[in-house]
């Protein structure tokens, strides 16, 4: 019996190595290994649709010496989420390289990638997390330096240097754990973790060195110019999935293993760090010069609203309410996977035709492109949070929470990102509207415009308005 | 005990080390002797918490030290490989 | 599922999907996007002529969707949803027919025609949300499905006009937001409901109930273009005449209004309201917007400008009427709002037709246009005297409901403000007419674009201005006939104030 735990992690693996055997046919076989894997996630969240959560034991072997990996509702919608945008990634990479170098180095690369996300998410021990997430890490940056220029190597070469400064800061708090409880079991841990100092430093360890590969303010600074630089399908993912990866992990220790550690104090002060990045990204990104760039920033003060629900579903008890908040959270990593990925996409078919992504210059192609120019539009509205995409039901959740919960003042937070959001969204949108002559057709080139489309009709409609599954996915009340 | 105290208090005092000299110091070189430093670090105190007295040692810290070296060695070597990139087309100018 | 439950969400989609459709047209698809355009708007009208019909006698439209736990998407056809959503899907067929022949030559009409269509779905959303919830969802997309209309030109004045546009209602969606989740917070997940559902909720939290009215009235109140917060609606002048018309007469001013009148009566419940003592500041605010409209548009030598303070005042008569307690007061508010779409969209139809035949932008260039343009300038005048309110035009029946109900609620005050009001409106609409019809034609039109042929101008301009105007004659002489908007609007407030 194939067990398709192990499956999600090897197909794409398997697919890396074979991209790597045979580079004559690169692009086929890339795109193959794709669907594939996008099988094996499907058939993943499948299981956990039917049976709530899933564990195996890689080679028979249980803890503590062997490999287990684990799924359940957040990490399948996270790893299903993974894989419809890694597949229009790569769709997109397919019409967006030419044939040569660039495109034999990154397919193999890519599929690394996506193999060391897929395990990141099915984890179900500490350290086997810290190898995906140096793995992920390693394979990011070799990604963002792809196109060689010296910007792009410079920033890469920043961002590979501070995600391993974060996962030693990582490591150092797994060893910490180890010596006190004697297990990197996730489950075997939340049961064992006291409040005492020991633990408490693992945390504050384990959580600045996530907060540094989350880039959560303020320790964003790497990943404006190491997003902004990397090729458009590189940056798509590395926005929309490598960052998240390393969200879902903090939130995962916050909730799962360090729940009674975390006070409201501590909460209280990931949530002021995420208002602060929601001002700061989303005033850097209204300031931007260039499309990439303002994407790239908007990435920060996105991470920054996760963050905000952290204090909120601290000060929440156990029940329906919670539920829905927490559902609200992943609704909302879920929408801006999509849409960033989408508006990424978008940006480098705007830059490919363009020449440059200057947003004050770019009045012209962004009418001659009206599906690109829809997907910057769906996307934008995905990252605002306006009606009717997943995050503005995510927002209308985290603020009825906030009200409940009696912290009023994360409410002009929100309301100052929404509206910094619109400000620097439809900044790019206004250049599609001049006098240059009608474009011709919708899509141009359906290789790369339908993929970056899909994915930011997904964020802006989709999500929004069929969100109930995924509380039956997590097993809450209130779902189909 | 003593000795799992001592080896462990010096992979703590190394990681500290090797973190100060990664915040202070530019050159790339210098960063990536840093980083390891501290992967040292963490090393020792994962040799050190094994020892479990007159039982065998545990044996799960020891591979996870490891698997650490092989990506530390991996990760060093991008990073060089990076850097020499940097220095070749600092060199074309 | 059956199809009393699919209506209306089938009148939301029937424009909608034509509107995708066109988007992925090619530009030179004249005839299809033709078809399409026509084809979704006389659907529409179909449907909603099936759902008045079922409305009157006691049918139930209702689709709801759950988004989340406590979060239902739900459309609801009560009588005040059906008085708006037929105000908006007759408008938007006869508008329709205007833009197609108005942007005959223009560039981009894929994307126009599309928005267009959006634009027109979101205003029927609008009018079938039966809850807060779904009022937002349809409010904020209609200002993402009008921003493109508005800024459509890509002049930099356009592009100025959409951003103002923008700010404006981005904001007072923000406070909407605030206002809508705050309730939701207090009272649990509501369904709008005659009479409120808010009257029962502890004493303890009616200073909050305050507060978020406040947050409602500001949100409602950009696209009401309420004063201070009616900056927006001058600077958007800028759009084609279509969108002009539909702005003003029919979507967003619109939306905002029977926001207000929604809030008012469905959620707080009027008596509630008053109780809490907001009626009073809504009234203020109304009067205040009254009589500012109408004394800036008198300043205003612009024609479009000149109509676009006219709406600033014009509107605020629905919240005035929201604002008086009593059934009488209410019939006077609501009716407006179909009577006052009515004429305005004359009203813009006509400026369109001068600046389009003629290139008379201004009220100054008007000298005579009625000798060169009869027709147009016919309906015009029907429509402004309606504004001014001289029976029989439909203007006058919603004058005289809303004096009746302030002597009925002894707000005397109110008969001083429309007295004053109407003086006001025929100051600023009496001249345009009088140089019309009386002065001597000048020499040369500023830019002549169509000549005058067997008609004064194209026949797809002429036409729906003559519609609408006779619309505004039928509301007024036939107002106590059965469906008439005077009937409905009576019927409203029947079940707004219950037996």
């Amino acid at each position: 019996m194939l067990d398709s735990l192990a499956l999600a992690v090897s197909v794409p693996l398997i697919g890396a190595l074979l991209v790597t055997a045979v580079p004559g046919r690169v692009q086929g076989l890339g795109l193959l290994a794709a669907l594939a894997t996008l099988a094996t996630v499907g058939l993943v969240t499948a299981e956990v649709w039917q049976q709530g959560s899933l564990r195996s034991d890689l080679g028979g072997w249980g803890a503590p010496l062997g490999i287990s990996l684990a799924a359940d509702g957040l990490s399948a919608a996270l790893l299903a989420m993974a894989a419809l945008v890694a597949l229009a990634v790569s769709v997109y990479a397919s019409g967006y390289f030419s044939r040569g170098e660039t495109e034999t180095h990154f397919w193999p690369l890519w599929l690394l990638l996506w193999a060391a996300l897929n395990g990141l998410l099915l984890a179900a021990d500490l350290f086997n997390l810290y190898v995906t997430l140096e793995l992920l890490g390693l394979t990011a940056a070799a990604l963002g330096a792809l196109t060689g220029t010296r910007a792009a190597v410079e920033a890469s070469l920043r961002y590979l240097l501070v995600g391993l400064l974060g996962s030693l800061a990582y490591l150092l708090g797994v060893a910490l754990l180890y010596t006190a409880y004697g297990t990197l079991d996730m489950a075997l841990l939340g049961a064992a973790v006291r409040p005492e100092p020991i633990a408490g430093s693992a945390l504050v360890l384990m959580t600045a060195g996530l907060a540094l590969k989350a880039a959560l303010f303020p320790m964003h600074f790497w990943l404006p110019p190491a997003h902004a630089n990397a090729p458009a399908p590189v940056s798509a993912a590395l926005s929309a999935l490598v960052v998240k990866a390393a969200f879902y992990l903090m939130l995962r220790l916050w909730l799962d293993v360090f729940a009674p550690l975390v006070t409201p104090w501590a909460a209280g002060l990931m949530g002021l760090l995420g208002a602060l990045a929601v001002f700061w990204g989303s005033w850097r990104a209204l300031r931007a010069e260039r499309l990439k760039l303002m994407a790239a920033y908007s990435t920060v003060a996105q991470i920054g609203y996760l963050c905000l629900f952290l204090p909120v579903l601290t000060a929440l008890p156990a029940g329906d309410a919670r539920e829905d908040l927490l559902v609200a959270l992943l609704l909302m990593a879920l929408t801006h996977g999509f849409a960033k990925a989408g508006l990424f996409l978008a940006a480098g078919l705007v830059q490919r035709s363009a020449g440059h992504d200057r947003i004050d210059d770019l009045g012209g192609t962004a009418q001659h492109m009206p599906a690109t120019t829809f997907s910057i539009g769906l996307a934008g509205i995905a990252l605002i949070g306006l009606p009717p995409s997943g995050s503005f039901v995510g927002k209308w959740i985290l603020m009825r929470s906030v009200i409940e919960s009696g912290q009023w003042w994360w409410i002009p937070v929100i309301l100052v990102g929404t509206l910094l959001a619109a400000a620097y969204v439809f900044r790019v949108l206004s250049r599609a509207f001049n006098l240059e002559p009608t474009p011709r057709r919708f899509v141009t080139q359906a290789r790369t415009e339908v993929p970056a489309l899909l994915l930011a009709l997904t964020s802006a409609a989709v999500l929004g308005l069929a969100a109930r599954p995924l509380w039956r996915l997590l097993g809450f009340e209130g779902g189909l | 005990m003593m000795t799992s105290l001592l080896y462990g208090g010096a992979g703590v005092i190394l990681f500290a080390l090797g973190l100060w000299a990664f915040l202070v110091y530019e050159p790339l070189l210098r960063k990536l002797i840093a980083l390891n430093i501290m992967g040292s670090g963490v090393f020792h105190l994962l040799i050190a918490i094994a020892e479990r007295g007159a039982l065998a040692p545990d044996p799960v810290p020891h591979a996870m030290v490891l698997t650490g070296i092989v990506v530390a060695v991996s990760a060093t070597a991008l990073a060089l490989a990076m850097g020499r990139r940097l220095e070749d087309d600092d060199d074309a100018r | 599922m059956n199809l009393d439950q699919l209506l209306p969400a089938v009148i939301v989609l029937s424009s909608f999907l034509p509107g995708v459709f066109i988007f992925l047209l090619k530009e030179e698809s004249h005839l299809l996007r033709g078809v399409l355009n026509m084809t979704g708007a006389i659907v529409k009208v179909l449907l909603v002529g099936v759902m008045i019909w079922g409305v009157f006698h006691g049918h139930v439209y209702e689709t709801r969707l759950t988004l989340a736990p406590g979060l239902d998407l739900v459309l609801h056809a009560d009588a005040l949803a059906v008085l708006f959503a037929t105000l908006s899907s007759v408008l938007w067929l006869v508008t329709t027919i205007y833009a197609i022949g108005y942007l005959e030559h223009s560039p981009n009409r894929s994307r126009f025609f599309g928005f267009f269509s959006l634009c027109v779905s979101a205003t029927v959303g609008v009018a079938l949300a039966g809850n807060l919830l779904t009022f937002v969802v349809f409010y904020e997309v209609l200002t993402l499905a009008t921003y493109p209309l508005v800024a459509h030109r890509g002049t930099p004045d356009a592009t100025r006009g959409g951003k103002i546009y923008l700010a404006y209602t981005m904001g007072g969606g923000a406070l909407l937001l605030v206002g809508a989740v705050w309730l939701q917070a207090l009272s649990g997940p509501s369904d709008f409901v005659h009479g409120g559902f808010l009257s029962g909720l502890h004493p303890d939290v009616w200073g909050q109930l305050v507060a978020i009215f406040f947050f409602l009235l500001a949100g409602l109140g950009v696209k009401a273009a309420l004063v201070p917060l009616h900056g927006w609606l001058p600077q958007s002048m800028v759009a084609p005449a279509p969108v002009s018309a539909l702005l003003h007469a029919v979507a967003v001013v619109k939306a905002g209004a029977f926001g207000i009148v929604r809030v008012v009566y469905d959620v707080y419940g009027v008596g509630f309201a008053d109780a809490l003592g907001l009626l009073t500041p809504l009234g203020i605010l109304a009067t205040i917007t009254i009589l500012y409209g109408s004394g800036m548009a008198l300043t205003q030598d612009g024609l479009k400008k000149r109509l676009a303070y006219s709406t600033v005042s014009q509107v605020s008569y629905i919240a005035l009427g929201a604002s008086i307690l009593g059934p009488i007061a209410t019939i006077g508010g609501v009716v407006h709002l179909v009577h006052q779409g009515i004429m305005k969209i004359t009203l813009f139809f006509c400026a369109g037709n001068y600046a389009e035949t003629l290139g008379v932008h201004k009220v100054s260039q008007m000298d005579g246009v009625g000798r060169r343009m009869p027709w147009t300038t016919l309906a015009f005048s029907v429509g402004a005297l309606g504004m001014i309110g001289i029976p029989p035009i439909a203007g006058f029946v919603s004058k005289w409901y809303l004096a009746m109900g302030a002597v009925e609620a002894d707000a005397y005050w109110v008969l001083l403000i429309l007295a004053l009001s109407s003086l006001l409106n025929a100051g600023y609409f009496l001249p345009i007419l009088y140089r019309a019809w009386f002065r001597p034609p000048p020499k040369r039109w500023p830019e002549e674009h169509i000549p005058a042929g067997r008609f004064e101008t194209m026949g797809a301009l002429l036409w729906p201005p003559l519609i609408t105007a006779a619309f505004c004659l039928v509301a007024g002489l036939f107002a106590a006939a059965p469906f008439s908007p005077l009937e409905w609007a009576t019927l409203i407030a029947r079940r707004e104030y219950g037996p």
